[in-house]
């Protein structure tokens, strides 16, 4: 079975327990298919580089998976169907991580810097691409 | 010096080549090879960023230095991650 990292953008709308529930839904999916998922990651509501089906917002889950080639394309089928999923995509991997992303571990060390200069001024380091809006 | 300067034609022969051009650039080494380099991850939109122009464009790697084999994974990233909308197509 091959190891694929698999990422969705759901609609904006809904409340993150929804979200949590479509995780449940994926997972269980690829068990009933066959394969075995590990790491899962909820990465919030995040600004979009670029419009979505008229959204600017999404929220961004990602799934660690190992699956036969058939289970991902039995996953994704039914994906296209779900309409609260704006974006998905599947991407196999030669091993699976176990840590927390980039993304999260990024934003975990946010909060902290944040919460240690409590109220201070608020420098932000620039640079920084959280959104595509102009 | 003066003794030689005086001696005059050419300005460097094979006895007094500078050892580093006073404006010359050092060869830079990529980024990414070597063992405490980054991983490049289509995740990790922070280490991207840095190489993609403002307009949103993949810099090219006789800018940024980064090798023939690393730049290709690089653009794999960058292009992963514009189709989840971490980053740009384009920047208007």
């Amino acid at each position: 079975m091959a190891y694929y990292e698999h990422v969705f953008i759901a609609r904006p709308e809904i409340s993150p327990q929804q979200v949590d529930a479509l995780i449940e839904e994926v997972t269980n999916t690829v068990k009933e298919l066959g394969g075995v998922t590990s790491r899962t990651e909820y990465w919030g509501l995040r600004n979009l580089t670029y419009r979505i089906r008229k959204n600017r917002k999404g929220h961004y889950a990602l799934i660690n998976i190992e699956a036969p080639t058939n289970a991902v394309a039995e996953l994704e089928r039914r994906l296209r169907i779900n309409e609260d999923i704006m974006r998905f995509k599947t991407i196999r991997v030669e091993e699976l991580e176990e840590e927390p992303s980039p993304i999260l571990a990024r934003r975990d060390r946010d909060e902290r810097r944040r919460a240690r200069r409590e109220g201070g001024r608020d420098g932000e380091d620039g640079l920084e691409f959280d959104g595509g809006e102009d | 010096m003066a003794a030689k300067a005086a001696k005059g034609a050419p300005k460097f022969n094979i006895s007094n080549i500078p050892a580093r051009r006073p404006f010359g650039r050092r060869r830079k080494v990529c980024p990414f090879s070597g063992n405490a380099s980054p991983k490049i991850d289509y995740k990790d939109v922070k280490l991207l960023q840095r190489y993609i122009s403002e307009k949103g464009k993949i810099v090219p790697a006789r800018i940024t230095a980064v090798s023939a084999k690393k730049q290709r994974e690089l653009a794999k990233a960058i292009k992963l991650a514009r189709e989840l909308a971490l980053l740009p197509f384009a920047v208007q």
